[in-house]
This record gives C-alpha cells, sequence and structure tokens, in this order.
C-alpha cells in the first residue's frame, strides 16, 4: 500500500473517532442531567405532590399541586397570546411579505428570539405589573407569550415556505383567490410542521424561569385570579431549590422531573405528529 | 360548428392570422377565435423569452404547441392564464384576448375558472384523491355533498382515472402513481367545466394506454372547450391537433393547419424539426 493510501486510511480511521468521541460526550453529559435529575426526582416524587399545597418551611410533606394549575394556566394564556400572531405573522412573512419591510420584521423577530428572557420580563413588568400595582398570572403570560411570538413566527414562515410553489399555482390555477389558496392548501400542507413547532415552542416557554420571577411571581396557595401572583413549576423549583430546608429541596427535584416530563411529553408528541405522513391529511369532507 | 375537423383540415386555414407562412388556402372558420394573443411580449427579468408572439386559438379546436425544449412553450401557456404572476419579475407586453376581452382586464379568479390549466409536472395537493378533484368546485361554490360527489365521478371518468381510484376515494393523492397523479391533475381540472384548457405535456408520464384514452377524452372535449396543448409527442401533435404551432427561440415561427405543418411547412426550421433534423 502506497504512503498515501495509508495516510489517507488513517485520516479516515482519525476523523471517524474524534467525531465519534465528541457525539458520545455530548450525548453522555445530556444522560448524565437526565439521569440525575430522573433518580433524585423520582424518590422525592409522591401523590401529595400532585394534589396537595405546599407546607410552611419546617413542616414535612405538602406538594406543588397550585404550582401545576398555575403553569397550565401561564403556558396556556401565553400560548393564545403568542401563538395567533406569531402564526399570522408568519404567513405574511411567507405569503405576503415584500422586500423591505419583511426583512425588518424577519431581523426583528430573530433580535426579539435572542433577547434575554429576563429582559423580556422587566419588559412585562414595565408594562403591566406596574400599572396594576400587583404581580399576576396575566403579566407572566404576556412575557412567554411575547416570547412564543418570534418562535413560532419564523418556524411558520420556514414551515409553509417549504410548501412547493406548484402547490399554491394549482389553487390559483382553479380560480382560488389567494386567501382561499392560502387558506386551503398552502396552509394544511405545512399543518404538521407549524402544529409541531408550536408544542416545542410552548414545551420551551413553560420551563422558563426567569421571566416569571417578577411577573406572577410565586404563591403558596391557590391563585385567586389572573391579576394575582400565581405558583408556577419553574419559578417555584428556584424558590425551593435556594431555600436552607432539606424536605423542600426534595420537592424541588420533583417538580424538576415533572417539568422534565411534560417537556419530554411534548417532544413525543411532536415527533410523533410530524412523522404520521401524509395520512393525517385524509378525510373526505 | 358542424363541419368535421377533417373536412376543415383538408380545405380550411385560420384566419387573420398576423404571421402566416403557409400557402393560400379558403378561409372556413367562420366563428371568431376563442383566444388570441396579439404581438406578445414576456420578459423573465431582462431576458425575453417571447417575442411578438400572435395567434389565434379557434373555439372547439385542438391547438398543439411544438418546438424543442427552452423555447418558451410553457411559459407561452402560463400567461395565457396569467398564472406566470406568481413568478416575481415576469413582465407582459401585448394583449391576450378571451372572447375579444382582454385578459387582463378580468378579475385573476373569474378569468382562472374560464381557462383550465394541467401543469408540466403533476402537482395534487396533499389531500385526498375526492378533496383533489372536489377542490375547483368548492372554491367555486358547489356545497353540496351530492352534487361534489357526482363531479368527483364525472371528472374522473372523463380522465380515464375513475375505475383504479373508485375504491380508494379517500386516501392521499400522493398514493397513486405518476401517471395517475397526472390524470388526477387533468380530472381536477376538467371538475370546473372550463372554456379553455391547456396542457402542459398531459402525457409525458403516461404509458401508450393511458395516453390514448387521455387523446379521446381530448376529442371528446371539444364539443364543450377550446383545447391548448403542448407535446414534444410529434405522433400526437399529428393525432389530435387540428392546429400546430411551432416555437423556436421564444419566436412562433410557424402556425397552421396541423395538416399543413405536417405535410408541406413553409419553413425549413420547421421541417427539420419535425422530421428529427433538428439540431
Ligand atoms: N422562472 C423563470 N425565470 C427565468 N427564466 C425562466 C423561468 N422559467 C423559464 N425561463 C426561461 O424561459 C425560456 C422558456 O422556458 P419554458 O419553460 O417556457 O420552455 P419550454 O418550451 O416549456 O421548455 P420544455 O419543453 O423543456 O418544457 C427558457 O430559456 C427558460 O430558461
Ligand atoms: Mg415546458
Amino acid at each position: 500500500m502506497s504512503l498515501r493510501n495509508r495516510w489517507r486510511k488513517f485520516l479516515n480511521v482519525f476523523m471517524l473517532a474524534m467525531t465519534g468521541v465528541c457525539a458520545v460526550a455530548a450525548v453522555s453529559i445530556l444522560f448524565l442531567i437526565l439521569g440525575y435529575l430522573a433518580w433524585n426526582g423520582w424518590r422525592s416524587l409522591d401523590w401529595n405532590f400532585f394534589t396537595r399545597l405546599p407546607k410552611p418551611p419546617g413542616e414535612l410533606g405538602g406538594g406543588m399541586a397550585n404550582a401545576i394549575v398555575g403553569s397550565a394556566q401561564i403556558v396556556l394564556l401565553a400560548t393564545l397570546i403568542g401563538a395567533p400572531v406569531g402564526f399570522f405573522g408568519g404567513v405574511y412573512l411567507s405569503e405576503f411579505g415584500g422586500r423591505g419591510f419583511s426583512f425588518v420584521v424577519r431581523y426583528v423577530a430573530d433580535l426579539l428570539n435572542g433577547v434575554p428572557s429576563i429582559v423580556i420580563g422587566i419588559l412585562a413588568w414595565t408594562v403591566v405589573v406596574v400599572p396594576l400595582h400587583r404581580f399576576s398570572a396575566l403579566a407572566g403570560a404576556l412575557a412567554l407569550g411575547l416570547m412564543l411570538i418570534p418562535i413560532t413566527m419564523r418556524q411558520t414562515e420556514q414551515f409553509l415556505r417549504d410548501v412547493p410553489q406548484s402547490m399554491r399555482e394549482g389553487a390559483l390555477a382553479l380560480g382560488a383567490s389567494k386567501w382561499k389558496m392560502i387558506a386551503t392548501v398552502v396552509v394544511p400542507a405545512a399543518m404538521r410542521g407549524i402544529a409541531t413547532g408550536m408544542i416545542l415552542g410552548v414545551a420551551r416557554i413553560a420551563g422558563e424561569t426567569a421571566p416569571l420571577l417578577f411577573t406572577s411571581l410565586n404563591n403558596q396557595f391557590w391563585s385567586s385570579g389572573w391579576n394575582q401572583p400565581t405558583a408556577s413549576l419553574p419559578v417555584m423549583i428556584f424558590s425551593h431549590a435556594i431555600a436552607p430546608y432539606e424536605d423542600w429541596h426534595r420537592q424541588a427535584w420533583a417538580a424538576g422531573l415533572v417539568l422534565l416530563l411534560l417537556v419530554l411529553l411534548a417532544n413525543v408528541a411532536a415527533r410523533f405528529i410530524l412523522s404520521r405522513g401524509i395520512s393525517a391529511q385524509r378525510g373526505y369532507l | 360548428m358542424s363541419s368535421s375537423s377533417d373536412s376543415e383540415l383538408t380545405v380550411g386555414k385560420p384566419h387573420e392570422r398576423p404571421r402566416s407562412h403557409a400557402g393560400a388556402g379558403v378561409r372556413l372558420a367562420a366563428a371568431p377565435p376563442k383566444m388570441r394573443s396579439v404581438n406578445l411580449n414576456f420578459y423573465y427579468g431582462a431576458f425575453q423569452a417571447l417575442h411578438d408572439i400572435s395567434l389565434d386559438f379557434h373555439t372547439n379546436r385542438i391547438t398543439a404547441l411544438i418546438g424543442p425544449s427552452g423555447c418558451g412553450k410553457s411559459t407561452f401557456l402560463r400567461t395565457l392564464n396569467r398564472i406566470h404572476e406568481t413568478v416575481r419579475h415576469t413582465r407582459v407586453e401585448g394583449r391576450i384576448l378571451l372572447d375579444s376581452e382582454d385578459i387582463f382586464q378580468v378579475e385573476t379568479t373569474t378569468l382562472r375558472r374560464r381557462i383550465g390549466m394541467v401543469f408540466q409536472k403533476s402537482n395534487p395537493f396533499p389531500k385526498s384523491i375526492a378533496d383533489n378533484v372536489a377542490y375547483g368546485p368548492r372554491v367555486n361554490g358547489v356545497r353540496r355533498k351530492t352534487d361534489v360527489e357526482e363531479v368527483v365521478e364525472r371528472s374522473l371518468r372523463r380522465a380515464a382515472l375513475w375505475e383504479e381510484v373508485k375504491d380508494k376515494l379517500r386516501e392521499s393523492a400522493y398514493a397513486l402513481s405518476g401517471g395517475q397523479q397526472q390524470r388526477l391533475c387533468i380530472a381536477r381540472a376538467l371538475a370546473v367545466d372550463p372554456e379553455v384548457l391547456l396542457l402542459d405535456e398531459p402525457c409525458s408520464a403516461l404509458d401508450p394506454i393511458a395516453t390514448a384514452k387521455i387523446e379521446d377524452l381530448l376529442f371528446d372535449l371539444k364539443d364543450q372547450c377550446t383545447i391548448v396543448i403542448v407535446t414534444h409527442n410529434m405522433q400526437q401533435a399529428a393525432r389530435v391537433a387540428d392546429y400546430t404551432g411551432f416555437f423556436l427561440l421564444g419566436r412562433l415561427v410557424e402556425f397552421n393547419t396541423t395538416e399543413v405543418i405536417f405535410k408541406t411547412p413553409a419553413r425549413k426550421e420547421t421541417e427539420d424539426y419535425i422530421t428529427g433534423r433538428f439540431g
């Protein structure tokens, strides 16, 4: 074998080994974290966690039922605020956008995506908490909703762009108006992708802590309304983890595991939707 | 119009052609042309794809457009229903008339309901077979389920696809073969009963049997609509078309009855192309 061939062979093996090691390293760090969380969380998790309110410091037991419901409330409202704006913005960018204005919108959306989440929290604090003189679920939802807008907008745009131009022409050639074409052909063709993107976006904001710290704050009890401080899982984890009580640490682990499982569930659901293939669009109505 | 196309072919010639290279003939076609293109220029940005195309499409006749790849056949066809407007930086000069009405003055939705199109690449929607065919009637306001079902069956029958798909109407159109998808697109275009039907190489993905069925369909359709078909298949043009136009490098080199084009073309380029000596 010539020197050149040997060198080539060596390079092949070397590169394979390098990339393999890095891949394994990345995956093992992830599994280490997940494993540690699962181990600690599972030991700490009990039925009370889902059904009881937090106990005052020093008392054992209790749960985070209020934080689970609170998180669900805030995330739901955030989705109602962020998803429609993001969706229609994405439709505009993909289907109507010209050059100048679209460029600005796209650029701003990417900037907004990169803004540290705590800054978004400060914004919601300024426009909702300060004028209303109280922390509230509404303020938290606004902060998370604002974060969701650029995510869904860019994803919606991308999935709509992936729909072949020939689909649009096919619909227009049958006498459909532009709106009709978008609503009946383009959006349905991209719907699975868009839905997947939204689920992942929602899963992402569900784990955010910083924007909630001074918007929805926290609550040891059931929140009595949208304009009241409301408990949420991420903030609960934060407050319990930094407290000096052993039993609160246990609760924080449990909350961490529950949050992780919820996000995982969202991911699996998203993948499932995306992989269902064309059969998802059957139906003769 | 009662005269058969055969008798007309022997004696007739399209009237008032701005660009006539054929020998003298007797003017027979009394009905005004369904569509006319008058001094049409077409630009993709700075590139001029069509030069001064003037040509009449006769009512209830089949016109074939032939010519080498890239000569502008699709471009021309796509301006006839203004679908070219979906492509950015395109520009049209000249006029196109539908029943002597300027198509650029008509609402595109109205225009495209009247002028159906089957694209060069088949483009079924990611919907069920039935929903594909029903799409046109539905956007045009057909709502009753029985009406929709009826038009779906009729269109699929006409496109020679019914027997193959009647048991799987609710399955995805993407489960069909390439040739079946193309016939589905034909059925979809027929479902709105267009006055003019534009076909861009509709048979390029079809086997001889399906091709023959489509050609039969075109003969049947002649009673109801005016047909323009782009084809690379000389035999097909000779078989189905009453008139044939030969395009070369964005220009209409020759236009005449199919008989004249194939038997006694006036231009050398036409003869070379038809006899396969083109190159
Ligand atoms: N979207 C476009 N942008 C720019 N130029 C284009 C575009 N589409 C077509 N052209 C050019 O216009 C000319 C005519 O193209 P057209 O598709 O009309 O040819 P055609 O006769 O249909 O060819 P074929 O038989 O291969 O389908 C070609 O030179 C092509 O490169
Ligand atoms: Mg073409």
